[in-house]
């Protein structure tokens, strides 16, 4: 167990803006909401899933809504208060635990607020081990885990309690919910118990945020490469050095599709790159040949500084380290794929492990 | 009545020029005075010279007064923040601003029920008589500035503008500076603005009316125009209600300049000041916005403000290791005792570019036997520098002309591989002359809903508002044009519900249509 502080949080912040792997929202807002929430209740216990009861109830704790409208309609600590209470309610049953569902971006940092409240432990685990897109890519949907019941409370007061048929529904039904009420809501979703978290999540997830958020800032301290330091700390595959020289995006659907095309640099001198993201990096191609794609991660930092660059921000002249990173097993199986593949976002490719990489 | 003053009252230097069309008719430099009228009165007296005041149609003037007076909390007034959102609020106003600006709101700020959703849909009835008791408790505080914000007003102004209207009936003689007037989507960061703007307004006042006095005094009847961030003018009677617009002019005031010197409208540009280089993009004559949160004296905005990348390198800076290092340190304003030209014994990028021969500046001959390996190798650093910055500043892979402009443009004369860059005559005065050749310019920034509409005609009605508020602001009707359009669906809507459109129109300044009374 380890207490997170103000200073704990900005490093996990830090660090899961890189496991956000393109996308994820910006945590800046969730991150302000939970340093507010420790401000006035006092640090949050993390702890690891081994320390979680088998018969302790856990719940995912998630902001659903559109990055762009967090930014006016700011998040209130109200909300990600109730949404526990008014789940516990309905479920008769009090929640020892919370985690976060994704560890990437924003809702990285968003359990913090209910737990402090709460004063419930975070465990420090997710369902994804980076962002996706949709509720239902979380790896206890590859166990059969029902994202259901569920609670969805918005600043209005709207409470809306849920059981779906499948998890692809709740998403659906969540997302239309959640575009009503105004775009901002807050979530307790897949109920667990301790010993289906252990054998469901993806571990150390939050730690290992925090420990990414640490060595990038030692390194930049110690004047040593913040890239390098992201590769040794994550076990990362260096995919590319270079600098982008085109970029292109569409918006269909809800969603942003990106392309970004970049030449070498240094020892990649010659070569080129195409990312192609959809809000987050999904498939990377060197000299046009698939190098990594999804579940892995695919994440862009900036050469010198480090600095995570969404796949929203990157732009022309941005000189840019491309790096992978393995994915949890859990998503490399045929399941996985299925869920998170390529071809799950419409690129017919196979899936490539991408430390099978030789540069 | 043909000419033309641009004024640039920088941290060091005031720098004035007079214009005729686009030509330089007269300029100078004088020192920047404590009181800064006095100093402007020096370098108008100066530049004057042989010249009748009648003649002169308009007078435009870039200040950092109002940077300055938030960088050190000096001039500030007292300000109450009040927030049109759903109570209570968890996150407040003036989150990470730095200690020393604090005060301003100190506990002074209340939430008031009401607002708008991001389709601009009510997110709640406005709560007339909740906001009406919160103006009896800034009454009873004293408080004569009022910062006043709603839920996603620049989609929905509505509420915001009934919230100022009771304020204003509650608090008569109080200024009330409305957030949507100030910056865009992003409430936290739009507060932040209007909170400073409402925090300069007293100041403002008096620093309107100085620059009234002291442009009368040479004989000028001609209006007075000040600098905005984005390169566009305002009227004095303007610049008392929004001061915050003209914090970040200086900047845009010599990206401006460099346009009209080297005839180029599409660039870089590289300020080459005493500490640091400022280097940003052109484009149609304006400097490039940034899109990001941007840091004011340590206060995080989402306003306008140019996208320029600040580069350790002046003229000042210090070279050490043999060349192999260039700054970041530099010896500044202390240049004209430190550097080895002027007699010091500090070797400067000034020295070494004299040395690798540069326009000689003090006395040549003191660097005439300075190691050739040190001015080779510091020369080749500050070429990979400027050129890895430039790439950088450049939004396509084409080749763009590069224009150096600023006290320390000539040094890069001296700089290998730079010799394609464009170094146009008066480049020390390009902050003057570009505060002269400002334009007038209209904005949209807002959030549309896509409520039977589409996208095409959404962005038609974006550019159509742009171009009425452009003239508004004073641009010709005949030559007014759309510099800037774009439109981006907001993620993780479905259906694309709605989109956010940016378009900016501006068109060449017509005196005319300001009063003359300013």
């Amino acid at each position: 167990m380890q207490l997170i502080d103000e200073e704990a949080l900005n490093d996990i912040t830090f660090g899961s803006t890189v496991f956000g792997s393109g996308g994820g929202g910006d945590p800046y807002i969730g991150t302000l909401l939970a340093r507010d929430a420790i401000r006035r209740f006092g640090p949050v216990p993390l702890v690891d899933v081994e320390e979680v009861p088998d018969d302790a109830n856990v719940v995912f704790i998630a902001g659903m809504g559109a990055p762009g409208v967090l930014a006016e309609k700011l998040p209130r600590a109200e909300e990600y208060d109730r949404v526990l209470h008014k789940f516990e309610e309905r479920m008769g049953v009090k929640y020892d635990y919370v985690c976060p569902a994704e560890a990437g971006g924003l809702n990285a940092v968003t359990p913090f607020a209910t737990a402090a409240v709460a004063r419930v432990p975070v465990i420090d685990a997710d369902g994804m081990g980076r962002a996706f897109p949709h509720l239902e890519m979380v790896t206890p949907t590859l166990y059969g885990g029902k994202g259901t019941p569920m609670m969805m409370v918005d600043e209005h007061g709207n409470d809306l309690f849920m059981v779906c048929k499948e998890n692809s529904w709740a998403e659906q039904i969540a997302r239309s919910a959640a575009v009503t009420s105004g775009a901002n809501t807050a979530m307790a979703l897949y109920p667990m118990t301790g010993a289906q978290a252990k054998a469901w999540l993806v571990r150390g997830v939050l730690s290992a945020s925090a420990d990414l958020g640490r060595a990038i800032r030692a390194a930049r301290a110690e004047h040593r490469s913040p890239v390098q330091a992201v590769i040794d700390n994550q076990n990362g595959i260096l995919l590319f050095e270079g600098k982008i020289e085109h970029i292109e995006r569409r918006n269909e659907g809800g969603w942003t599709f990106g392309r970004s095309e970049l030449s070498g640099l240094g020892a990649d001198e010659g070569s080129t790159m195409m990312l192609h993201s959809q809000n987050e990096h999904l498939m990377a191609e060197r000299n046009g040949e698939v190098v990594a794609t999804t579940p892995d991660l695919i994440m862009t930092l900036e050469l010198d500084s480090g600095e995570p660059i969404p796949a929203e921000e990157i732009r022309y002249g941005f000189r840019v380290a491309v790096i992978g990173l393995p994915c949890d097993d859990r998503w490399r199986t045929p399941d996985g794929l299925k869920l998170a593949g390529p071809r799950r976002f419409n690129y017919d490719v196979d899936f490539t492990p991408v430390e099978e990489f030789v540069r | 009545m043909s000419l033309r003053i641009g004024i640039d009252v920088g941290g060091t230097n005031t720098d004035a020029a007079v214009l005729r069309g686009s030509e330089v008719v007269a300029a100078t430099k004088a020192t920047t005075t404590e009181d800064v009228t006095s100093g402007i009165l020096t370098a108008l007296t100066r530049v004057l010279e042989g010249i009748d005041p009648a003649e002169v149609e308009s007078v435009f003037i870039g200040t950092t007064h109002f940077i300055n007076a938030i960088a050190q909390a000096k001039g500030l007034a007292q300000v109450a923040a009040v927030r049109i959102a759903t109570p209570p609020q968890s996150l407040f106003p003036m989150i990470d601003w730095p200690e020393h600006l604090l005060p301003i709101i100190g506990d002074n700020f209340y939430v008031v029920q009401g607002g708008s959703q991001f389709d601009g849909r009510l997110l709640n009835e406005l709560d007339e008589q909740g906001l009406r008791d919160t103006a009896a408790k800034i009454r009873a505080a004293g408080i004569a500035h009022v910062a006043l914000s709603a839920v996603f007003s620049s989609v929905n102004e509505d509420p915001e503008i009934r919230a100022a209207e009771i304020l204003e009936e509650e608090l008569p003689g109080a200024t009330v500076t409305r957030s949507a007037l100030v910056g865009r989507v992003g409430i936290l960061e739009r507060e932040n603005a209007t909170i400073l703007n409402a925090a300069l307004r007293d100041l403002a006042a008096q620093v309107v009316d100085g620059l009234e006095q002291v442009v009368t005094s040479v004989g000028i009847t001609a209006p007075i125009l000040l600098s905005q961030n984005d390169g566009t003018v305002m009227t004095l009677e303007r610049a008392r209600r929004f001061p915050i617009f003209t914090i970040a002019s200086g900047p845009t005031n010599s990206m401006r300049g460099a346009a009209l010197l080297a005839g180029i409208n599409d660039g870089v540009v590289i300020d080459v000041g005493g500490t640091t280089s400022d280097i940003g993009m052109l484009q149609h004559g304006f400097p490039r916005e940034s899109t990001i949160a941007m840091s004011l004296a340590g206060v995080r905005s989402n306003f306008r403000i140019p996208d320029v990348l600040s580069l350790a390198l002046g003229g000042g800076t210090v070279i050490a290791e043999h060349g192999g290092t260039v700054g970041p340190e530099s010896v500044g304003y202390r240049i004209g005792s430190e550097a080895l030209v002027f007699g010091g014994s500090v070797t400067t990028f000034t020295d070494v570019a004299v040395a690798g021969g540069a326009e000689p500046i003090g006395d040549a001959s003191r660097v005439a036997n300075l190691d050739r390996t040190l001015v080779g190798a510091a020369l080749g650093r500050v070429r990979d520098m400027l050129i890895q910055a430039v790439e950088k500043a450049k939004l396509s892979s084409a080749d763009v002309p590069v224009i150096a402009v600023g006290g320390g443009a000539p040094l890069l004369k001296a700089v290998p591989g730079l010799e394609s860059i464009v170094i146009p005559e008066n480049a020390g005065v390009a902050n003057a002359v570009g505060a002269s050749f400002a334009e007038a310019g209209g904005e949209v920034d807002t959030v549309y809903s896509l409520d039977g509409k589409t996208r095409a005609e959404v962005l038609a009605e974006a550019k159509a508002l742009a171009m009425q508020r452009a003239i508004e602001a004073g641009a010709d009707p005949d030559r007014v044009r759309i510099i800037e359009a774009e439109e981006v669906p907001l993620t993780h809507l479905p259906g694309g519900t709605a989109v956010h459109a940016r378009v900016k129109a501006v068109g060449p300044f017509n005196p005319n249509t300001i009063s003359k009374g300013r």
